[in-house]
């Protein structure tokens, strides 16, 4: 279980409990938090569920697997701080975790 | 104007199995789909990604599932209206006349809605400028590469598109190329060939940019791209390319006064019909309690779904259930004997 913190564009900010074993990106949408769209449905196949993290977390993450670069080059204004949230997996080490959410997704 | 039993919207995995129940049944569909070829996202997304989760085929292909439904319904000689794309739907007595982009009617009781997440459109510019420009000197796919002859020519994405039209037009215009990072997602020869092509100054490449805005009152002049360091340049350009995939937009879909949530439509499990009557919701884009989006799913919701268009199809016949085993008029529909 891990707290994660999902902060809107406009700044606002959801704290959500979620299980482990879920990625960042069913957290956002089985919590009804607006901002991640996942179209795809987690297949790395739309990259609507883009969010930014920030340095200190980025670094704690597991490394992007093969093709989620790929993916993040169609998402909405990608930078190197750019994940797919639902390449995330979450565990209790990113207990703590905020994730930014970019304007739009398309 | 077409008459038919059913115009199904959208030629993926479930789509395409929908019209073999439908052919099963011994009714008529047409298949209506924005993409030029048939298949959806399993042909436009993964064509060559293995899938484990078909039923009774250990391991297939986006494109080898495609072309085995194909072959599948080729019995029933089905028509397929690729490239266009379902815009209206209007009630029409007891009847749904569906209108598509490029002025193809139907006249059907039955509309089946297996359109995915919607219908796949190129992902365009963040940038509001961008928007003035679009479809002139602004382009997400290219007709007629002649225009651009002698021109400058901005580039953006890192895909096969973007690197083809790169290459194929750097033998004409002036060419750049602006890519968010350093890694291209292109055919390895691609990448080859465009370092080539940028140590022979036939292409500007830059790295690490995208786009910041489009320069020019009435034409276009040129364009800023920013690096993330936010260091900015701006480059003269004639027309602005973007190739960044595609992305799927419910489109028209949301304006046919279907119940929707988010971006699925709701549906009854016993038929998957929708709010409205007559029109069907299978596949991706349908919801209800426990829903799953695997194509397998599909293939049952498209069964059903069928079954529902019988009774407004065939309103003075008893829909009689038949395996395919045992039932000679299902061989003969099938062409079998």
């Amino acid at each position: 279980m891990a707290k994660i913190k999902y902060i809107e564009h406009n700044g606002k900010e959801h704290i959500v409990e979620v299980q482990n074993g879920l990625t960042v990106m069913e957290g956002a949408v089985q919590n009804d938090i607006p901002g991640i769209d996942a179209d795809c449905g987690g297949s790395m196949s739309c990259a609507t569920c883009h969010v930014y993290v920030k340095e200190d977390w980025y670094d704690k993450l597991p490394k992007k697997e093969m093709g989620e670069d790929d993916m993040l080059d169609q998402a909405y204004e990608p930078n190197s701080s750019s994940r797919l949230s639902c390449q995330i997996m979450v565990s209790d080490d990113l207990d703590g975790l905020s994730v930014h959410m970019p304007e739009k997704q398309v | 104007m077409i008459k038919t039993d059913v115009v199904i919207i959208g030629a993926g995995p479930t789509g395409l199995f929908c019209a073999h129940q439908l052919g099963i049944i011994g009714l008529k569909c047409e298949i209506v789909d924005n993409l030029d070829k048939i298949g959806g996202q399993c042909i436009e997304l993964y064509p060559d990604k293995p899938i484990y989760d078909i039923p009774a085929v250990p391991e297939c292909t986006g494109e080898e599932l495609t072309n085995n439904l194909i072959k599948q319904i080729k019995p029933f000689n089905f028509n397929f209206h690729l490239n266009d794309r379902v815009q209206e739907l209007r009630k029409e007595n007891e009847s749904w006349l569906v209108k598509t982009t490029n002025n193809k009617e139907f006249i059907t009781p039955n509309v089946v809605i297996a359109g995915g997440v919607g219908s796949f459109e190129p992902r365009k510019f963040p940038t509001k400028s961008a928007e003035k420009f679009d479809g002139k000197t602004v382009l997400y796919s290219i007709k007629d590469k002649s225009i651009f002859k002698d021109k400058s020519v901005a580039i953006f994405g890192g895909g096969d598109s973007a690197l083809d039209w790169a290459i194929e037009l750097s033998s004409i215009s002036k060419v750049s190329l602006i890519h968010r990072r350093d890694e291209f997602r292109g055919a390895p020869a691609s990448v080859q060939k465009i370092k080539e092509l940028s140590e022979k100054n036939k292409i500007n490449l830059f790295t690490k940019y995208s786009i910041k805005d489009v320069k020019g009152n009435g034409s276009l002049e040129g364009v800023e791209i920013k690096s993330e360091e936010g260091e900015n340049k701006t480059l003269k350009a004639d027309y602005v390319l973007g190739f960044f995939g595609l992305i799927m937009q419910l489109g028209p879909i949301a304006e046919w006064g279907l119940n929707l949530d988010k971006k699925t439509i709701p549906v009854n499990t016993e038929s998957f019909e929708t709010n409205k009557k007559g029109i069907f919701a299978i596949g991706d884009i349908c919801n209800y309690p426990g829903k799953l989006k695997l194509i397998l799913s599909g293939f049952h919701e498209g069964a059903l779904a069928a079954r529902g268009c019988f009774k407004y199809a065939r309103p003075n016949e008893k829909y009689r259930f038949e395996f395919t085993t045992a039932s000679n008029t299902i061989k003969n529909r099938l062409g079998v004997k």
